[in-house]
This record gives C-alpha cells, sequence and structure tokens, in this order.
C-alpha cells in the first residue's frame, strides 16, 4: 500500500499529528482539562468554514479561531468552572456559525464532512508541509514552557507562591491546545479531537509513573493508533476516523485492564 | 529582627475584611500554632505572607522585608488537594516538578537537583518513599512527602497549611512529631495551621488564634482563656481543661469539632 503517494502522506501528517496530539493531551488530561481540547476544536469549526467563505484556506481560519478562543479560555481561567451551560451554548453556535458558512459558500457536503470527521487519505503534499511546520513549532512552545506548566498543573497553589503566573502559563498551554487542535483536525475532524488528543495520553498516564515515560508512551500510543487506524481502513475500506476512535478507545480499555490486573 | 511582623494589616478578599488591624510579631525559631474558625483567615494570613495578598491597610514584613512572591526563605505546604491521592507520579518526579519549577525549559532536574531532592528525602526519612506513586501511599506518608518538599532550597520560615488534615490520630501524632524534630534540628520558624488546639499542645511555643477578624497571639496559657476566646468567637467561650488536654465549649458544644466536620474541610480554601 506505501506504493501509492496518498497513503505516505497520510501516515506522515498523521504521524506528525499524532506526536504533538499525544504530547500535548499529555499535559491536558493531567490538568483535568480535556473539555477545553473538545470546545477549542467546536470553534474551530466556524473558523475553517470562515477562512473557507473569505477565501483564505481553512487551516488557517482554524488556527486563527482556536488560538483567539484559546487565549480567552485561558484569561478567564477560574471563571470559566462551572459554566457548563454558557460553555455549551458558545459551542452549538460555533458550529451553528460554521454550518452557515458552509451554506453561503454552497460549496459541497464533502468539505463539511471532511472538516467534520476529518480526511487523512486526502492530504495534499503541502499540508504536510504545514503540518511539519506547525508541529515542530508546536512541541518547541511547549518545551519551553513545560516545567512551570507541569509545576503549575500538579501543585497550582504552591506554583503561584513560588512566582509561577498560572494566568500566563493557561494562556500560553491552550494557545498551544489550539494549535494542537488545529493539527488534529486534519487527521480526524473537529468532532474526534478527543481520539488523538484524550484517549491515548489517558492511557499513558494509567501505565507510567514518571513524566518523561508518560509523555513518551502518550506520543507513541497516540501514532500507534494513528497509524493502525489507516492500516485496518486500507484493508476494511471502512471510514480512517472511525478506526482511529475504535482503537483510541481500544487503547484506553486494555491500559485500564493492564490497571486492574496491577491492582 | 522579627521573623514575620504585622503592624495593624487588614487582609481584605473581594472587599470583604478577613483580618482587621491585626499586629503582631513572631520571632526567629518560635513554633506557632494557627487556630481559628473556618474562614478565620489561616489561609489569608499565609498568602499575605506569600506575598499573594497584599494587605489593604498597614505594614507586614517578612525577614524585615515586604513579603515577595517566590521567595526562598520561605517554605510552603498548601492544604493537600483532593486530587493529590489519586495522582500516579513518582514521589520524587513530584518533588522535581516543584524545584524551579518557576523557570523555562524542560522539567528535567540538574544534578544539583537529585542532590537537592536527595537532601531533603534523608531528612524526613522518606527515601523509601520517593520512588512509589503517590496513589500508592497513606495519608501520612504523603505529608511527609510533602513536608520534604517544604523543606527544598532550605528555607529559615515554614508555612504548613494544615497538614494534619485528614489524617487519623497517630499518623497526626507522627507528622507533628516530625515537623518537631525538623524544627529544632534546622533552626525554623514555623507556623502550623491545624482545627484543634490539642493536636499541637505538645509542640507549639506559641498559639496564634483568629476570629471576628481578630487575632490573638501569646502561649497557650495566655490565649486561650475565655476572655481572649471569647471576643475572637464573638460568644461566650468556656475553656476547659481535662487531663492536660484543652477544650474550648461554647454553652455545652466543643467547639473545634463542632465546627470542623470533615465535610467542611474545603471551606477555608473555598473563600480565596
Amino acid at each position: 500500500m506505501l506504493a501509492y503517494d496518498f497513503i505516505v502522506r497520510a501516515y506522515l501528517a498523521s504521524g506528525i499529528v499524532a506526536v504533538v496530539a499525544g504530547t500535548v493531551g499529555y499535559f491536558l488530561v493531567l490538568r483535568g482539562q480535556t473539555f477545553a481540547g473538545h470546545a477549542l476544536s467546536h470553534v474551530g469549526f466556524a473558523g475553517a468554514t470562515g477562512g473557507v467563505l473569505i477565501g483564505t484556506s481553512p487551516l488557517a481560519g482554524l488556527i486563527a479561531f482556536t488560538v483567539g478562543a484559546g487565549i480567552i479560555m485561558g484569561l478567564l481561567g477560574e471563571r470559566l468552572s462551572g459554566r457548563d451551560v454558557a460553555i455549551g451554548v458558545v459551542l452549538s453556535l460555533s458550529l451553528g456559525f460554521g454550518l452557515l458558512f458552509l451554506s453561503l459558500f454552497t460549496t459541497h457536503a464533502t468539505q463539511a464532512t471532511a472538516l467534520l470527521f476529518g480526511n487523512i487519505l486526502g492530504v495534499s503534499p503541502g499540508m504536510v508541509r504545514s503540518l511539519a511546520w506547525l508541529g515542530a513549532l508546536t512541541l518547541a512552545a511547549l518545551a519551553v514552557i513545560s516545567r512551570p506548566l507541569l509545576f503549575a498543573s500538579l501543585q497550582p497553589e504552591l506554583a503561584e507562591a513560588k512566582g509561577v503566573s498560572l494566568r500566563l502559563v493557561a494562556v500560553l498551554f491552550l494557545s498551544l491546545v489550539a494549535l494542537a487542535v488545529a493539527q488534529s483536525v486534519q487527521v480526524v475532524g473537529v468532532l474526534l479531537v478527543f481520539a488523538l488528543m484524550v484517549g491515548p495520553p489517558a492511557a499513558a498516564q494509567l501505565l507510567t509513573r514518571r513524566v518523561a515515560a508518560g509523555i513518551l508512551l502518550a506520543a507513541a500510543l497516540a501514532v500507534a493508533d494513528a497509524w493502525l487506524g489507516i492500516v485496518c481502513a486500507w484493508y476494511s475500506d471502512w471510514p480512517t476516523t472511525f478506526w482511529i476512535t475504535a482503537w483510541s478507545a481500544a487503547i484506553y480499555l486494555a491500559a485500564v485492564a493492564v490497571m486492574r490486573r496491577r491492582g | 529582627m522579627s521573623v514575620i511582623a504585622f503592624d495593624r494589616v487588614t487582609l481584605a478578599i473581594g472587599g470583604e475584611a478577613i483580618l482587621a488591624g491585626v499586629s503582631l510579631a513572631i520571632e526567629p525559631g518560635q513554633f506557632v500554632g494557627v487556630l481559628g474558625p473556618n474562614g478565620s483567615g489561616k489561609t489569608t494570613l499565609m498568602r499575605a505572607i506569600l506575598g499573594l495578598l497584599t494587605p489593604t491597610a498597614g505594614a507586614l514584613t517578612v525577614f524585615g522585608r515586604p513579603p515577595a512572591r517566590g521567595s526562598a526563605t520561605i517554605g510552603y505546604m498548601p492544604q493537600t488537594r483532593s486530587d493529590l491521592p489519586t495522582l500516579r507520579l513518582t514521589g520524587r518526579d513530584f518533588l522535581a516538578s516543584s524545584l524551579h519549577g518557576h523557570r523555562w525549559g524542560l522539567p528535567v532536574p540538574s544534578t544539583a537537583d537529585a542532590r537537592e531532592i536527595d537532601r531533603v528525602i534523608d531528612l524526613v526519612g522518606v527515601r523509601d518513599l520517593a520512588g512509589r506513586p503517590l496513589n500508592e501511599l497513606s495519608g501520612g506518608e504523603r505529608q511527609r512527602l510533602l513536608l520534604a518538599q517544604a523543606l527544598m532550597g532550605d528555607p529559615r520560615l515554614l508555612l504548613l497549611d494544615e497538614p494534619l488534615i485528614s489524617l487519623d490520630p497517630r499518623q497526626q501524632h507522627a507528622v507533628v512529631e516530625l515537623i518537631r524534630r525538623l524544627a529544632e534540628e534546622l533552626h525554623l520558624t514555623v507556623l502550623f495551621s491545624a482545627h484543634e488546639l490539642n493536636q499541637l499542645l505538645t509542640v507549639i511555643d506559641r498559639v496564634l488564634y483568629l476570629g471576628n477578624r481578630q487575632a490573638a497571639l501569646g502561649t497557650v496559657d495566655d490565649v486561650a482563656t475565655p476572655q481572649v476566646l471569647s471576643r475572637l468567637y464573638g460568644s461566650p467561650i468556656d475553656v476547659v481543661r481535662v487531663a492536660g488536654r484543652i477544650f474550648i465549649m461554647s454553652g455545652d458544644k466543643d467547639v473545634e469539632h463542632e465546627n470542623h466536620g470533615p465535610h467542611e474541610h474545603g471551606h477555608d480554601h473555598a473563600r480565596l
């Protein structure tokens, strides 16, 4: 199957995205902010379709909207907790606007499906390059903030006392989550970002006791998830995204089972 | 020079004064028990000393200077978070995350950092626990690990916010004795907040009682009196001494036990 360029590109693109999603996702799960990843992807749908509408690329619109929303969420911080209804209204409104922009553009339904559920087999060479740059940028920025991020995630009160700005860390981190979401959407779509950003990292945290091992395993499991998804899609002719969500669930359940056995 | 000096300090949260016009001085080497009803300002007082809350009136100095965030002279042990017992990271990784945790970069401890971690886990005697994940430790073991963390960087003042919470009486006694021993060996000044005076009776030099936006600092005999405590609780209080223990009674109720059921543990924190 590697004789086909589009399959090679699919492996490359999903590999890059999975490493980013798994790594960022490790901190997302550690901080108990997985819902933020979900929320950002919904906002991204309006951005992507809006981008198409005004003539820029969907990826540019996606990044503008998710990063903007990530910064706002970081600034609001604690004030967002317990505002489930307000958040839910904003999320559904974002999807609604995305639908509106799509209809104004009178585009094909395939564009909507690709954004909602991903289209890894249709990735262009240009997109692979964009993802490589974005991925490198995201990982580099995460490396820079990882020390205060880890401290603030594990012990916010103490981190604050030791001079860490919890708000700055939150804003920077959610901006990186936004970038990771924008990249993940290319693979699994806005509705299923959880499959790459939450499933593998959550499994990795169940299986490891060290931070470094946890991050590496999260990235490795996310890559395995994405690549197994492509392989299964190739042989079954079912959608890749379905297989990625299935493997994500399988990896997480297997980790829970291993945990149980260990006692 | 006093380690901590409050001169007519008012601390307010959201416009509401928690402490108003409080003056007190804590001297080097003193072991001070901080007591008072929920919401009386025990955590708030510590946050002000850490420089996380600026007084709305009065002057507050720590080691002769206004408090500054990130001071290396203060070791701080915040009230235990509820998610800590489920954390699967090893104690060593947990401690490493807080050492120079304010600096940018990768959270990889340097050789000097690793030595510092070794030093504090040996001081507290938790070397055998440091390799195990936090979710496999008992409450008392976790508290000892957190105490080791508070000692990193060789502080001269320890602020311990409710370190006895959710420990059984035997573990409470062990933790109190451990802190007393370390305070003596390392010549530390200690502020130790607790729910019940009796938990600390054997170790403290001074008691700092908070209530009704006021504070009373002195020896147990000076402060644990009906006059002082009635003023702080805002209602008539009796102090009953039985077999070396002190019970603080309002009518026929023991106020320390009445006000501090386990279900209310988060209350002090919620005010932040």
